[in-house]
């Protein structure tokens, strides 16, 4: 298998230069989770204003796909409302189990993080962050559900 | 541990070993497969398929029940096999030998049909912070359910057992020492003949957990004089399923069971039942026949090449490995001088997340671990969140350490 297939230039960018990698001051949404398996951590901050995310931040360590696959998630939520990001959530994690064909315009550069699908061990390194994010948007009340695994 | 070698054994034929492991003929991706993971199981050679095959094609039946001539053949062919496994550790007696899965399962045994029946409240368990899961997860439950402290020896910076404060944590109150003879992440080889005559100097007992020892260095238990010694035959050219227990015969007898079932009793009466003779007190159940009849093979096998010389190949490799790894750049974890190391050999490179260094390795048909190894303790204590690791067999090359090297510098281009 190509290398370049999981590691697409834009993940590595993330990778290397981390967005909204950072404590966020005043977020009321806090999770956090790790993947035993290889050691990765994610904890997510969300600062949420009448039901959208106003504010999101990320902290953390593990391999490239993990935290590229954080720091793109927060871009691609930011001022995004809850329902919607859900629903994001969702469609990612059907991208990442192969049933869903990402739809462009939906997750842009996301797009990049298809190729981890060849790669079945490192899907739940990619799904580590919107796990964290799924936990600390249903711990706001708005869908009591409980998280996967 | 072994008697001091007067002489250098003859070297590994390695290409002669290769040619034996119809595995080693595979490509990934083009590349030839290189196979640096044999801590985590090792490859088998055809002499040990071939037992598997022969087993099914010609002697398959259940054992010791049978009264047909194929049943007698496949009850010679097991027992004939734990006869080996007990020459090969220096057991003196084949019914000191349970037969089980392997390591994992011998140490949840002990804790078990040894822990759950003697230990009680105010008493200690004492392991060490380079356990593997398997040597630290059963005795906690242990703890848990008789009221026993579970107490750890801690490690040095090099990766070695820090003994300084053994005499306040090895004390009277100790009822066991489990501890690894080789550590599956750091390589260090302990010095379990010491801690064996600690340990019974204060009364207690000594466990072996051999996962990573007995594949790759000449064992003794008379000699160790440890009272159980744990035994993982998928991680010495067997099948895998295949290994068991040493334990002295004594202490398998006042032992109570473990698993209930066929062939563990003697008689069974509506309320209560007694227990088969030793080992057979055990081995409930259908067994794993097959598996150990080919861990027979497999001890044929590095018997035949010779354990001392084993070690000596192994010793040479893991040196160069060391020296390559360090070269490059990469912070090799534990002892680094590998008379006092076996051949599983941890680092961090760079900056490189060992997932991301093995999927690159990968692509170079490369095969290494990375994570955690089943022993975070000990990641906790070395301060990192997973470890990648080559680790080394009878089938490895020094080219291979090479290639190794090699494409971890690929994974600096992409990652550096």
């Amino acid at each position: 298998m190509a290398l370049d297939d999981l590691y697409k230039e834009v993940i590595l960018d993330h990778y290397k230069n981390p967005r909204n990698k950072r404590e966020l001051p005043g977020a009321e949404l806090t999770c956090s989770r790790n993947n035993p398996l290889c050691g990765d951590e994610i904890t997510v901050h969300a600062h949420l204003e009448k039901d959208a995310i106003a504010g999101v931040a990320f902290e953390g360590q593990g391999c490239s796909i993990s935290q590229a696959s954080a720091s793109m998630m927060t871009e691609a939520i930011a001022g995004k409302a809850v329902e919607d990001a859900k629903a994001l959530t969702a469609d990612f994690r059907g991208m990442m189990a192969g049933e869903v064909e990402p739809d462009e315009d939906e997750f842009g550069e996301l797009v990049a993080l298809k190729g981890v699908v060849k790669y079945p061990i490192r899907v739940k390194c990619a799904v580590l962050a919107w796990d964290v994010l799924q936990e600390a948007l249903d711990g706001a009340g708005q869908a009591a559900g409980s998280a996967p695994h | 541990m072994a008697g001091v070698i007067e002489q250098k054994p003859a070297p590994l034929d390695v290409a002669r070993i290769r040619a034996d492991f119809p595995i080693l003929g595979r490509e990934f991706g083009g590349k030839p497969l290189i196979y640096l993971d044999s801590a985590a199981t090792s490859q088998k050679p055809r002499q040990v398929i071939g037992a598997l095959n022969d087993f099914y094609e010609k002697h398959n039946s259940n054992v010791h029940r049978g009264i047909y001539e194929l049943a007698v053949e496949a009850t010679e062919l097991y027992e004939g096999a734990r006869a080996k496994l007990a020459a090969f550790i220096g057991a003196p007696d084949p019914a000191t030998i349970v037969f089980n899965r392997g390591t994992t399962e011998s140490v949840n045994l002990v804790a078990h049909a040894w822990g759950r029946k003697f230990l009680k409240e105010g008493d200690e368990i004492l392991i060490t912070e380079m356990e593997h899961h398997s040597n630290i997860v059963p005795w906690q439950l242990a703890a848990s359910d008789t009221g026993a402290l579970l107490r750890y020896i801690p490690i040095t910076d090099d990766g070695l057992l820090d003994l300084s404060q053994l005499e306040t944590l090895l004390t009277e109150r100790t009822r066991i020492l489990a501890v690894t003879g080789m550590s599956n992440v750091l390589g260090t080889l302990n010095p379990v003949g010491e801690l064996a005559d600690a340990a019974h100097a204060v009364g207690a007992l000594i466990l072996v957990d051999g996962a990573q020892l007995v594949p790759h260095h000449g064992v003794d238990v008379a000699d160790l004089d440890c009272d159980f010694l744990t035994v993982s035959g998928h991680k010495m050219l067997g099948p895998t399923a295949s290994g068991g227990l040493y334990a002295r015969r004594e202490l398998l007898e006042e032992m109570g069971p473990f698993l209930g079932g066929g062939e563990m009793i003697s008689e069974v009466f509506p309320d209560r039942a007694t227990w088969n003779e030793v080992p057979f007190k055990f081995e409930a159940g259908t067994m794993n026949i097959a598996q150990e009849v080919g861990l027979g093979a497999a001890i044929d096998y590095l018997e035949a090449l010779g354990m001392d010389a084993v070690r000596e190949h192994e010793e040479e490799i893991t040196q160069y490995a060391i020296e390559c790894l360090t070269e490059a750049g990469a912070e090799v974890f534990g002892p680094k001088d590998a008379q006092i190391r076996g051949g599983a050999v941890s680092f961090a490179y760079k900056t490189v997340h060992p997932h991301d260094l093995a999927e690159v390795l990968n692509a170079e048909g490369i095969s290494v671990r990375a994570g955690h190894h089943c022993a975070q303790i000990l990641m906790r204590r070395l301060n990192v969140p997973a470890t990648t690791r080559a680790s080394f067999y009878v089938y490895n090359t020094k080219d291979e350490v090479d290639a190794l090297v090699a494409a971890m510098a690929r994974a600096e281009d992409v990652f550096g």
